[in-house]
């Protein structure tokens, strides 16, 4: 049956909404998917990188030499084989990155500014040896001193990371540098005035610590080098045409004479945005004139690769005593690790997103730090500042004795709001999460002695950006398709089932593929919740191209006008008197013809896309304190997120449980600890401590669907607003179970522990 | 120091390698035998991407070490299809879309086969348990759990 | 690199004894691996112990039952006499890791990793174990609670490899148990170990007891006065009061990634009492 959304595409939709089984499962539940380190080339070298023993040091010298020499080892680099770049801002996901600081985090130059921070790679023949030889090389540091926590890197006093570093967006600039390295700021009415009406205000502080986006596939790329700098490149990655602009810009590379291919890849959720090992397996591969192979050990991962942000955050917010939120104000501070660029900006504009506050006014400070340099992870920077934001929602609630979802409702941001960050919102919908969330069973289930329940919501605007995706219908009426982002997680099962309504072929008709760099225009990465949205209008648009093309020969093939044909329901028919003089034709049935009426059919779409539409969702979480211990238990979860349109639903859905398990994870247990000595001290899957299957309970999954009117499909992007709501929906619930409000995360057993027993409620009520 | 020459069975073929003592046999079934389906993820037996069975016994390839498998018998993911037809296990994931990035289900897997090997009729808890060794960061275990119990339950009636 | 499964225990002995370098013993590899993976270890010797008969085997002797060190937690689990008669020692050996450890790792392994925060060493300790050691010198018997002298520090001599556990008779209306705390349900190293095994009269009264805790001291401490505590009553509410008590004041923790010294003391009272409850009900269903 004809669906139209709102921009008034209509086609029938056969596959789209349903469950198909995806077309690149049988290699994965068979272990024949190839991921990054899955692949080999002949004659391929082991490489290894030297990395720094200390936060914070100047490296003085480097000495390679009897690295080079040892037998079997055939190429060694350091900065040295790294042109030095100047500053300048490309925007990468979510982020903004500055290629001087890229080529200093790919290797270290002046100065080592996190443990872990490479200094030096090798290549050899072979792993022993390549490990031999990395404790050849002799670096000397002069180390200084570190600062790790964002506070103390604010202080005037602080260890100085970058001597050139000013903060931006003060007036005047400041005289001195700092470890501050930009203020941001949004307002929206007047944030004196708002809270001068207001009869209730709560002001609470907040920290939270670096999290991991935790893939359990670690970094890994081949890179191949010919005489003429033709260079191939093999890696696990979120965006294979950011890595070769990377590649070509740190190398001197033509882009055109760079060639990468995505692996399958296991998990990036934003961290496998940026590069690490892929210019080292090319410079290398460079200079050894034979293919590198670069895998991350899972230390590495930790130590080396971007967490997100640890952060320190304010909030204050009034309300009138019936309910109506009148001003919301935040000062975030975000470390940035290493080098500048936490996500300090987009968790400024999502604080108070969710809701229609008059007066608003957000503050955000982005700080170096000696840990590695952050990277995405699932909406950067609004789970930490919606965190905060809803856990004071929730106080406001208890303290107005208003249900919190009432609450919600009663401020929810709804089509034409304006949101603090900017634009006026389209149809959304968060309040038709929050309704989701009360009819449901739990929300209603009676709790016991030391259970709570705990409501959050989240937003994130979700991107669209440079796509490219071709379709191409074989000889046989097979349509080929290509698109150019990596699948991190079903994309290819949702792009078959839009092109199969599109073009009327059945779903296994249609075989979907991830197109290298040469085989596609630029394609910005997955990231963003972007994929499935600007993937599927590319395929609208490669889809029309043929759909024009095959009407333009039908019109030929019957000797009648071009206005005189239509594609429909799968098949171009005449239309108007006569029509029925003419058998319809299908896409199988021209591709029968094909060379006779014109040569082979395809379509290309090219598109930035636009109109990406916000993604609201609402969680609702039950869980147990065991007060002699201070361990909480996840009894019930359940996720309500608006999807727009769910192309797949079980992947719609998989993202939700993902998102959420991820934040229980944030919640609960996950953190980055370091010593005094400002190394980290739980660089492995054993004391970072990701959920397991036997501490979550089924993650309920419902579907809501506003759909987006500037999508032909009306999707939206649902993969990173499952990640923010549940920091706040567990610290609500636990404030429910015990009376105490959590602010730290994460909201660990000794920190609960310490603080049933500071007043006293240690003891289950009725004794055991 | 000569490496260890070894032969044993993979997937019910017999295999013949050469090994150093520090190899793990994730090492030697990736890197010697090229069979990639078993994957690193940790090399500290925390994450079971590397899933395999020894002898029966479902272990972390990364804890065993290539020389001390002479003589066994070894079951990796490449084995667990027959011919063309998937075990119900490897269908029903697909069925329920019980993997996103894929990259833990190699080791999902193998270990619920081992378990519904031992156990026909697991509950949600034991399944949970039974899996606590294999990490998932896509998925949060919903659909993987309901996998797996409807794989019993399907294998149940036969 | 040198690798070696002797079928003998003579050979063993004499391949640790005669070593030049670090030798290491091989039993499920779980802590080996893992420390040779990460450059903690680099030895030059590897005897692995799977070959020979007397450490794989799980026999009675004189009314007890005698363990071997190289058999993993997935055999105990399966062995259904062992599993009624030390309830406490079997789940013990299974807490460790995932099932995936459980099908490698043996109690022989995690005793001599040397670890305080061990699984299965609170559970032997509290059910007396001792400990059977073939040496140059030829056997020795120690008392488990006498093995681990601090972290990574035993007190086996060069050449010395711990062959067996002996577990005691056990007499009728006994039970024990072993707890832990972990942040999340599985996968984690102990932030507190409990165990407990203890006889019980036909009334409930408690006759004899040994409590034993672990990850709270450098060593697996056996507590005798929290066993103290408890002989002679029915684990009332003053003795449990009094358990946890003695609990607390055994231990010296440390501060570390895994929990604090305030938190593992307040805990050990907390899971000592739960173990001992759960003990005494094992007592009065056995």
């Amino acid at each position: 049956m004809p669906q139209t959304n709102g921009n008034g595409h209509a086609v029938a939709q056969t596959y789209v909404g349903t469950r198909t089984v995806r077309p690149d499962g049988v290699d994965k539940v068979t272990g024949r998917a190839r991921f990054g380190a899955d692949f080999s080339l002949p004659g391929q070298l082991v490489g290894r990188v030297l990395r720094s023993p200390h936060a914070h040091a100047r490296i003085v010298a480097i000495d390679t030499s009897r690295a080079e020499q040892l037998p079997g080892v055939k190429a060694v680099v350091t900065r040295d084989d790294f042109p030095d770049q100047s500053s300048e801002f490309i925007p990468a996901g979510e982020m903004l990155i500055n290629y001087r600081d890229v080529v200093r985090n790919v290797l270290a130059r002046e100065k080592v500014l996190y443990e872990g921070h490479p200094v030096a790679a090798v290549a050899a023949t072979s792993v022993a040896i390549a490990k031999r030889a990395l404790k050849l090389i002799d670096v000397q540091y002069e180390v200084l001193p570190h600062v790790i926590d964002v506070v103390e890197a604010m202080r005037p006093d602080a260890p100085l990371l970058h001597e050139d570093l000013y903060t931006a967006g003060v007036e005047p600039k400041p005289a001195k540098p700092s470890n501050v390295a930009k203020r941001v700021e949004i307002s929206l009415g007047d944030i004196e005035a708002g809270f001068a009406k207001a009869d209730v205000i709560v002001e609470r502080e907040f920290t939270t610590q670096p999290v991991h986006q935790g893939y359990i596939e670690p970094h890994a790329a081949v890179a191949s080098v010919s005489e003429d700098g033709s260079t191939e490149i093999w890696c696990s990655t979120q965006g294979h045409f950011i890595v070769r602009a990377h590649c070509a810009r740190l190398l001197g590379l033509d882009i055109g004479k760079v060639r990468v291919t995505a692996s399958e890849i296991g998990g990036g959720f934003g961290g496998k945005t940026v590069v690490y090992l892929e210019p080292l397996a090319v410079a290398l591969s460079k200079k050894a004139k034979r293919p590198v192979k670069m895998v991350m050990s899972r230390e590495e991962v930790f130590k080396a690769s971007g967490p997100t942000s640890g952060a320190h955050i304010k909030v204050k917010m009034g309300a009138t005593k019936d309910g109506r939120f009148v001003a919301g104000y935040a000062e975030l501070r975000y470390q940035a690790g290493a080098f500048q660029g936490s996500p300090v900006q987009p968790g400024v504009m999502c604080a108070y997103a969710p809701y229609d506050i008059e007066n608003v006014k957000v503050i955000g400070y982005d700080v170096v730090s000696n840990r590695p340099k952050v990277a995405a992870y699932r909406a950067p920077g609004a789970p930490i500042s919606e965190f905060a934001v809803e856990s004071v929602v929730d106080e406001l609630a208890k303290k107005l004795e208003i249900d919190p979802v009432e609450l919600r409702l009663q401020n929810a941001a709804r089509e034409g709001t304006k949101a603090a960050y900017g634009p006026k919102f389209g149809p959304i919908g968060l309040v038709d999460t929050l309704h989701a969330v009360e009819k449901t069973n739990q929300y209603t289930t009676p709790l016991g002695e030391w259970q709570g329940r705990g409501v959050a919501s989240g937003f994130w605007f979700n991107i669209g950006g440079e796509t490219c995706a071709s379709l191409t219908v074989n000889e046989d009426g097979t349509v080929s398709l290509m698109a150019g982002t990596p699948d991190i997680g079903g994309l290819r099962a949702s792009l078959a089932m839009v092109a199969a309504d599109e073009l009327g072929v059945p779903y296994e008709k249609v075989r979907p593929i991830i197109g290298d760099t040469g085989s596609l225009g630029f394609n910005f990465l997955t990231g963003g919740s972007r994929s499935c949205f600007s993937g599927a209008m590319a395929i609208v648009e490669a889809a029309k191209e043929i759909k024009a093309d095959l009407c333009a020969r039908a019109a030929k093939l019957w000797d009648l006008k071009a206005d005189q044909v239509e594609f429909k329901d799968g098949h171009v028919r005449a239309t108007g008197a006569g029509a029925d003089k003419h058998t319809p034709m299908s896409v199988a049935d021209f591709a029968k013809v094909a060379g006779k009426t014109g040569g082979p059919i395809g379509g290309y779409g090219r598109i930035n896309a636009q109109g990406a539409g916000p993604s609201f969702g609402t969680h609702l979480v039950d869980l147990e304190v065991d007060p002699e211990t201070g361990r909480v238990t996840i009894l019930r979860y359940t996720v309500a997120q608006d999807a727009g349109k769910a192309i797949h639903p079980s992947y719609v859905e998989g993202q939700y449980q993902g998102g959420a398990a991820q934040g229980i994870g944030w919640a609960l247990n996950e953190e980055y600890i370091y010593g005094a000595d400002g190394k980290l001290q739980n660089a492995g899957f054993l004391d970072y401590r990701m959920p397991v299957a036997s501490d979550l309970p089924m993650i309920d999954a419902i579907l809501v669907e506003v759909p987006n009117p500037r999508h032909p499909y009306g999707v939206r992007g649902v993969g990173e607003t499952p990640i923010v709501p549940p920091m706040a929906a567990i610290a609500n619930a636990i404030e429910r179970a015990t009376g105490i409000r959590f602010t730290d995360l994460p909201i660990s057993p000794p920190k609960v522990l310490k603080a049933l027993r500071e007043r006293g409620l240690n003891h289950p009520k009725n004794g055991s | 120091m000569a490496k260890h020459h070894v032969t044993a069975t993979v997937n019910g073929d017999e295999v013949e390698f050469l090994c150093e003592t520090e190899e793990t046999l994730l090492d030697v079934l990736r890197d010697t035998l090229t069979l990639t389906g078993s994957k690193e993820g940790c090399s500290s037996g925390d994450c079971g991407a590397c899933s395999v069975t020894l002898d029966g016994r479902l272990v972390c390839s990364c804890l065993v070490l290539g020389c001390e498998v002479g003589g066994r018998r070894i079951e990796t993911i490449e084995g667990m299809a027959k011919g063309e037809t998937l075990h119900p296990l490897q269908r029903k994931f697909l069925e329920h879309a019980a993997l996103q990035c894929g990259i833990c289900t190699p080791g999902v897997l193998v270990a619920a086969r081992s378990l519904l090997e031992r156990d026909p009729d697991p509950s949600e808890t034991e399944v949970r348990y039974w899996l606590a060794g294999n990490l998932c960061r896509c998925t949060g275990y919903d659909k993987i759990i309901k996998a797996v119990m409807d794989t019993a339950a399907e294998l149940r009636r036969r | 690199m040198r690798y070696e499964a002797p079928d003998s225990l003579d050979t063993a002995v004499a391949l640790l004894a005669g070593a030049r370098g670090d030798a290491r013993v091989l039993a499920g590899g779980t802590d080996l691996l893992v420390q040779m993976r990460a450059d903690i270890l680099d030895p030059e010797l590897i005897v692995d112990i799977k070959k020979i008969p007397e450490t794989r085997a799980v026999t009675q002797e004189k009314g007890g039952w005698r363990i071997g060190a190289a058999v993993s937690g997935a055999e105990l689990k399966e062995h259904g006499a062992l599993k009624k008669a030390w309830p406490g020692v079997v789940e013990a050996a299974n807490l460790i890791g995932s099932t995936q450890v459980q099908g490698r790792a043996t109690l022989g392994g995690n005793l001599c990793n040397g670890s305080p925060a061990a699984d299965s060493v609170p559970a032997l300790i509290a059910a007396g174990a001792v400990a059977t050691v073939a040496g140059p010198k030829g056997r020795r018997d120690i008392p488990v609670e006498d093995v681990m002298l601090g972290p990574r520090k035993l007190a086996l001599e060069k050449g010395e490899i711990l062959v067996s556990f002996l577990l005691p008779p056990r007499p009728k209306g006994s039970g024990d148990a072993y707890l832990r705390f972990i942040p999340r349900t599985e996968m984690d190293i102990a932030v507190v170990g409990a165990g407990v095994s203890l006889t019980a009269d036909g009334a409930g009264k408690i006759t004899a007891a040994r409590v034993s805790l672990g990850a709270v001291a450098a060593k697996v401490l056996l507590v005798p006065a929290a066993a103290q505590a408890i002989v002679g009553s029915s684990l009332d509410r003053a003795a449990q009061d009094r358990l946890e008590a003695a609990a607390r004041a055994a231990c010296q923790p440390i501060d570390d990634k895994r929990g604090t010294v305030e938190f593992r003391i307040q805990v050990a009272g907390v899971l000592a009492r739960r173990a001992a409850l759960i003990a005494l009900e094992r007592a009065r269903t056995s």
